[in-house]
């Protein structure tokens, strides 16, 4: 999924505050998943600025709506109505979703109430953990099923830096050496032979370094 | 002859190698260059030039190298692809051939969390090996990474590094041979304390016949203090330092002294290793010393080749 982290509620209210009338959106997708804007979280967060707006004397209303999806069109337009309303709009979604919110109403300032963080999974409750960086071209099978671009800090395909000590990566002794995880997961596997193999350097064009990218499936285009 | 580099003379005419590390200073200064030249220059066969070693922002190897190629003095440059993708690579290295830099070290390079711009981006486009196979493919192919033709090849002696204390240790010996096989003519190893383990390392690398494709160069660092004996031993990703040396090291009345003594028996020991073919000492912020290693280890005079007695300017 791609998780995302709450801003700090004193940056969200400097947005906020600049207005009258506020919508947050929050989505019922990856986001509340990993609790950070679905619709409990924007209810916190409502709360949260309608307390900090009354210490401070300020006049807001605050509207909340949770929608299916921020990244699709179908779930943003049914919400129209309520965006019309409101001054400024808080998206609680990925940074995806909170530009498609943008892109939609083009006379609507749209602030981000999350920094949207990785692709990753749920190691245990309360913590995630990055997997993968969407390079556009999985390498994966050669690596153990471990990815050195998204988990290595210096992204090596050829094996691990001077800095891997007990497993760890130089830096930060929480992280795990990407490379000490793919050495064991081979040789569990008995394919240590397959490191003796170099690869080549990655052709990022499939990554973020090609520019914004699309894509087409002709198949079900309409 | 790959190159016009004094190192690789020096090896191939079976010498026991001698290689100095050279930190460049923070700032446009020349004359601190041509000081650690002077110190140094009598005492190693190249000398080395860290690339914004620690990800902390100093004179550029190359500019450095070029200065000390102004002194007669052979540079081993090293280059990091934490800063520079492949474009910046190539074009810089074409820019130190034709200065008459032969030597290069191919590393990824420390993360810049441990430098003086930790919110800095990183690039690595490429990976070390990946490097080495660059510049060979430049050197023996005429060509750049992109297969297109090099109007003048740039004629390089190809160095990497390996650490025989970092993690997982099986791995280490394979990505050796990986850096081999990618090109490198000579191998700098990460600073020896422990020499029994890097024994046990070189026996693996001999099984594997590796010590007779490429020109291993073990690493010293003389330690200074037993506070930076512990600092290494803790603070320092990589290194591994045995407590017998911390002990020495505390318990000495010239730490100093000590420390040098230290240096110079492992030098003594790495000498008698089989496919040990040079050291190369790393005394960053302590060159001064260095000399004075070079002499009691019984490593001077540095033989004489047609290169390194080149015009002083």
């Amino acid at each position: 999924m791609i998780t995302a982290v709450q801003k700090p509620i004193d940056e969200i209210a400097g947005m906020a505050f600049r207005h009258k009338r506020i919508l947050i959106v929050g989505c019922g997708s990856c986001v509340t998943v990993c609790f950070a804007g679905g619709e409990k979280e924007v209810k916190t967060l409502a709360s949260l600025l309608r307390m900090k707006a009354k210490m401070e004397n300020r006049e807001l209303a605050i509207d909340e709506i949770t929608i299916e999806r921020q990244c699709d069109h179908e779930f943003i337009d049914k919400i129209a109505a309520l965006v019309e309303k409101a001054d400024a709009v808080i998206s609680v979604a990925c940074g995806a979703g909170a530009q498609l919110i943008a892109e939609k109403f083009p006379n609507k300032i749209v602030y981000p109430g999350l920094n949207t963080t990785f692709l990753g999974i749920t190691e245990q409750q309360g913590i995630w953990k990055e997997r993968c960086q969407g390079c556009g071209s999985c390498l994966i099978d050669k690596t153990g099923g471990i990815c050195p671009i998204a988990r290595c800090a210096k992204n090596l395909l050829n094996g691990p830096c001077g800095g891997s000590s007990d497993g760890k990566c130089e830096i930060n002794p929480e992280t795990e050496c990407a490379w000490q995880l793919i050495y064991d997961r081979l040789k569990q596997l008995g394919q240590l032979d397959s490191l003796e193999e170099i690869l080549p350097a990655k052709d990022w064009t499939t990554s973020r370094d090609g520019g914004p990218r699309k894509i087409v499936r002709e198949d079900l285009k309409q | 002859m790959k190159s016009d580099s004094n190192l690789e003379k020096v090896l191939a005419g079976g010498g026991f190698a001698v290689t100095a590390e050279l930190g460049p200073p923070r700032g446009a200064d020349a004359e601190d260059i041509f000081k650690k030249a002077k110190l140094l220059g009598d005492c190693a066969d190249a000398i080395n030039i860290t690339d914004n070693q620690t990800a902390i922002v100093r004179m550029s190897s190359i500019g450095a190298g070029i200065l000390l190629k102004q002194r007669g003095i052979d540079p081993v440059i090293q280059v990091v692809t934490r800063d520079r993708n492949r474009i910046a690579i190539q074009s810089d290295i074409l820019g130190a051939a034709a200065h008459g830099i032969s030597n290069v070290l191919c590393l990824s390079g420390d993360h810049q969390k441990f430098g003086d711009h930790p919110t800095s981006r990183n690039v690595f486009d490429i990976d070390s090996i990946q490097l080495i196979q660059l510049f060979k493919k430049m050197r023996d192919e005429k060509k750049f990474m992109s297969g297109q033709d090099i109007t003048v090849a740039p004629r390089l002696f190809i160095g990497a590094a390996e650490n025989p204390f970092a993690d997982p240790f099986e791995f280490r010996v394979i990505r050796l041979a990986k850096k081999i096989n990618a090109g490198a003519d000579f191998i700098q190893t990460q600073a020896v304390f422990d020499v029994t383990r890097f024994e046990e390392w070189m026996k693996l690398v001999r099984d594997k016949g590796l010590h007779q494709k490429t020109n291993i160069l073990a690493g010293v660092i003389p330690i200074k203090s037993a506070r930076m004996a512990t600092y290494m031993k803790e603070s320092v990703a990589g290194l591994k330092v045995p407590d017998e040396i911390v002990a020495r090291m505390s318990g000495a009345k010239e730490a100093k002294e000590e420390g040098i003594k230290i240096c110079i028996e492992i030098i003594e020991r790495l000498k008698k290793i089989e496919g040990v073919r040079g050291v190369h000492i790393m005394a960053v912020a302590w060159e001064s010393i260095v000399p004075k290693i070079a002499e009691r280890a019984g490593l001077l005079p540095r033989p004489k080749t047609n290169n390194n007695s080149a015009v002083l300017l």
